[in-house]
């Protein structure tokens, strides 16, 4: 069984002349890929890979159940606070931003279809429409919610100084506000950081094609997550007056 | 039965196979490569023993801190009025403070919580999945590394990273909130300073490593099993693992916001775990039991398997109801998700208490078929008395009282009395030292031979073996007294009567650091002088035991086949031994046969 370790290739003697990054003799080029040495073949490692992927998701989607959890519970508590919450919030910001992730998922989708059909092209512009809209979402998130909500003083826990209060619980709205979204624009971040490190590995290697588009379909997959959690955010957050 | 020929030279070199790698122990360049290489390196096995000697080391840790607790409850810490009017503090024995009794109460908190947070997050956690899992799940399934070589480094690094935030924590003066960091304690104590959030931070980022292990190794067990190992041939500690890497999957993100959340409200005092801004407190138990109670079957179920794998080994017998201990592991991982109120009956309904207590006793089905199922595999066994088998009965007992007094505690009406006692310390305590402590001990020994390639000394590691257990029984079994006498669990005072009972318990420490320190000095001289050690010492039927002790780098010179199931031993004779040592039961009609020809 003769096995390919990618890192061995990587390292492997480099012939007398290094072969250019992007051309197919370089062995980070999608079609000189091949697994690692403890698989048997490239496919058992695709699958367990994505395997894996899914149940880090499960983590993740645990992850944000402690919150949504915490939201719940004090909904329940304070009902007078929640309303008085939302009603700081606008939702047709929140719309406008929903619709940037739903766009995005699109074309994170698409991206992983040219990987496979080894549209190299297509691939590097959908992932950079994708990466885009995850930049448009934080720009929105920050200059449109986060700057003027803190400004006022719509701040979690001691930094809440806002005058014009309704409901005493309502520093309690903000920090499940702030939590909420704010691990979530982490994940924003996180998410478009892999996806950039897809493009980059594209752009200057076609690292992906239709035999190698693992990392495409990871990093997809954890995009859709994180669009997957702001549909349930936004209704959650911005629609329950 | 075919095994691996280590003496591969004289069957030639079958193509594509590992014929002429050395041990993983072999040092490849100077010590300064060989350091970089165990630093830099995927292989599992390098990874596991790295884990188990950091987890040790930990295990020490956190005993030394036990043993100053035991220290302090020599004798109650009093105030007395002498002769001339005057008052004295006397039995402080750290922080003493002849004006001001909290001082030292102060550094006795603290203690408890060191030993409590090391034990649990450095140390027990990840013990077997970290160190034994890591080398021996991929060898027992047949393959030559985890699914993810270099996550299963990434995991390692993350919990040294951790550890050194709890180290950092501990150097800056340690913290006083207990293990479970409950609020308003983990809010509200040392509110001028960060060290009560480094340790917070250090068991949020220790959750990770457990979560990328755990994963690791279910894909793993779905993907590498070799050829001809479908899911009921694998050895009942990959099972166990299974179950165990299914919990920490689970249960652990939710620890992992939660103590987000909890730093949040140290913090920013954002108001959800504090009732003086609005909060609940209960909701931060709920949060934090609901990992912290599946966490419990981490630390049991990778013990359990250990069990399986050790009792079946040393009585020479088939394990007796393969599948019923299989599924018991699942069991016990389903079960373990609903039974989290039950650390919380007094913050709660009743009618939420009532069936929370009854989701508890579910927990008892699967551990007894467990127990019985073991008991079982002894009966007409060729028992051994060796250190493993030794340490294995010894576990039947200790985890036996363990589970058995867990029944008192899950029951409310006896629970409203036992709770916060030194019963629920002397309980757990028996599951969790007496079971996974006392079953990971054996597990090293019987492991030992394949992990260093070099045998232990029998005789010491018995001895230690027995001043462990006499120790063991000492310090908790009068926990037991203690408890149901109402001696409530943290504190550094109590009245004076309980006094004699606290004594034989600290008497019964000093017994088990001289159990562990025979162990320690028993595996240095075992590496350092050590006869070498056979590829299957034991007589195991398992794939770990066709390959060579200490394996060699890819695991197995070539791809093993499984051809018989881990535990057949009354059809196959083991891999390297010889068949006149192991000879094979007569079956029941050649035997009536013979008996017939002889009259």
């Amino acid at each position: 069984m003769t096995t390919i370790d990618a890192g061995q290739v990587a390292q492997g003697g480099p012939p007398a002349e290094q072969p250019k990054p992007g051309t197919e003799a370089h062995p980070l080029h999608w079609k000189n890929r091949g697994h690692g040495h403890h698989w048997r073949t490239k496919d058992e490692q695709f699958d367990a890979e994505k395997l894996g992927m899914w149940l880090f998701l499960t983590t993740e989607v645990l992850l944000f159940a402690g919150i949504f959890c915490g939201y719940a519970v004090f909904r329940m508590l304070y009902p007078e606070a929640w309303a008085a919450g939302s009603h700081y919030l606008d939702w047709k910001i929140g719309m406008l931003n929903t619709v940037v992730l739903l766009i995005s998922s699109w074309t994170v989708a698409m991206s992983v279809r040219n990987a496979q059909l080894n549209q190299q092209k297509w691939l590097q512009i959908n992932l950079v429409i994708t990466i885009v809209c995850a930049i448009a979402f934080l720009a929105i998130k920050f200059i449109f919610e986060y700057y003027p909500k803190l400004s006022e003083g719509k701040a979690p826990g001691t930094f809440f100084s806002y005058p014009y209060w309704k409901d005493p619980q309502e520093p309690l709205w903000w920090a499940i506000y702030y939590m909420g979204t704010g691990i979530h624009a982490l994940h924003v971040v996180i998410g478009a950081s892999l996806l950039g490190w897809v493009l980059y590995r594209s752009w200057k290697y076609k690292a992906y094609g239709s035999s190698e588009y693992t990392m495409v379909e990871n990093s997809a997959l954890y995009w859709h997550l994180v669009d997957l959690v702001w549909i349930f955010l936004f209704p959650l957050l911005y629609l329950i007056h | 039965m075919t095994t691996v020929d280590t003496t591969a030279g004289s069957l030639g070199q079958p193509q594509g196979g590992h014929y002429d790698e050395g041990s993983y122990l072999t040092p490849k360049g100077g010590t300064w490569a060989t350091i970089l290489q165990w630093a830099t390196t995927v292989d599992h096995k390098k990874i596991g023993v790295m884990y188990l000697f950091a987890v040790l080391f930990m295990f020490f840790l956190g005993g030394a801190a036990a043993l100053a607790v035991r220290m302090e409850l020599l004798e109650p810490v009093r105030t007395i009025t002498l002769a001339d009017g005057s008052t004295q503090i006397t039995g402080q024995l750290f922080g003493a403070d002849p004006e001001n009794m909290q001082a030292g109460n102060n550094v006795y908190n603290r203690l408890f919580t060191l030993h409590g947070a090391i034990m649990v997050f450095m140390f027990i956690v990840p013990s077997i999945p970290a160190s034994l899992g890591n080398f021996f799940l991929p060898i027992m399934l047949g393959t030559k590394d985890v699914a993810f070589p270099r996550l299963n480094l990434f995991s390692w690094y993350i919990y040294v990273f951790g550890s050194i935030f709890g180290v950092i924590s501990i150097v800056l003066g340690g913290v006083d909130t207990g293990w479970t960091f409950y609020t308003p304690y983990s809010t509200t104590t040392d509110a001028d300073h960060w060290r009560v959030v480094y340790m917070i931070l250090a068991a949020f980022i220790l959750g990770f490593s457990s979560i990328l292990t755990g994963m690791n190794f279910i894909v793993t067990v779905h993907k590498l099993r070799a050829p001809g190992m479908g899911w009921f041939d694998m050895p009942l500690l990959i099972w166990a693992l299974y179950a165990t890497s299914i919990i920490q999957v689970l249960a652990t993100p939710v620890i992992g916001i939660t103590l987000l959340l909890l730093i949040a409200e140290r913090v920013l005092r954002i108001g959800i775990f504090d009732p003086g801004l609005g909060g609940d407190p209960v909701l931060y138990q709920h949060f934090f039991w609901f990992y912290s109670h599946p966490v419990v079957y981490v630390m049991i179920l990778p013990a359990m398997g250990l069990i399986s794998e050790m009792l079946s080994v040393h009585s020479r017998k088939k394990i007796f109801g393969y599948r019923a201990i299989a599924f018991s592991s699942l069991g016990i991982a389903a079960v373990s998700f609903l039974v989290w109120g039950h650390h919380m009956f007094t913050a709660m309904g009743e009618l939420a208490a009532i069936l929370f207590s009854a989701l508890t006793f579910l927990v008892a089905i699967p551990t007894a078929v467990k127990v019985f199922n073991w008991i079982a595999t002894l009966y007409k066994g060729s028992i051994v008395l060796n250190t493993p088998m030794l340490y294995t009965l010894g576990f039947l007992f200790l985890f036996s009282i363990g589970g058995l007094t867990g029944l008192p505690l899950g029951a409310l009406a006896t629970d409203l009395h036992l709770h916060d006692s030194y019963f629920v310390v002397a309980h757990f305590h028996y599951v969790m030292m007496g079971g996974t402590v006392i079953a990971f001990v054996g597990a090293i020994h019987h492991y030992w031979p394949k992990m260093f390639g070099r045998m232990y000394n029998e005789f010491w590691g018995q001895m230690g073996f027995w001043v462990v257990f006499v120790g063991f029984n000492v310090t908790f079994f009068t926990q037991f007294f203690l408890g149901t006498q109402g001696m409530p669990r943290r504190y550094a005072t109590y009245v004076d009567e309980f006094q004699f009972l606290h004594v034989v318990s600290t008497i019964g420490s000093w017994l088990l650091l001289v159990g562990f320190l025979i162990h320690l000095f028993n595996f240095i001289h075992s590496l350092v002088l050590g006869p070498k050690a056979p590829p299957n010492p034991w007589g195991g039927l398992t794939l770990e035991w066709e390959t060579e002790s200490p394996p060699i780098e890819h695991n197995f010179h070539h791809e093993p086949v499984v051809r018989h199931g881990p535990y057949d031993f009354d059809t196959v004779v083991p891999p390297h031994c010889d068949a006149k040592d192991y000879p094979l039961p007569v079956p029941p009609q050649q035997a009536e046969d013979q008996a017939r020809v002889i009259k």
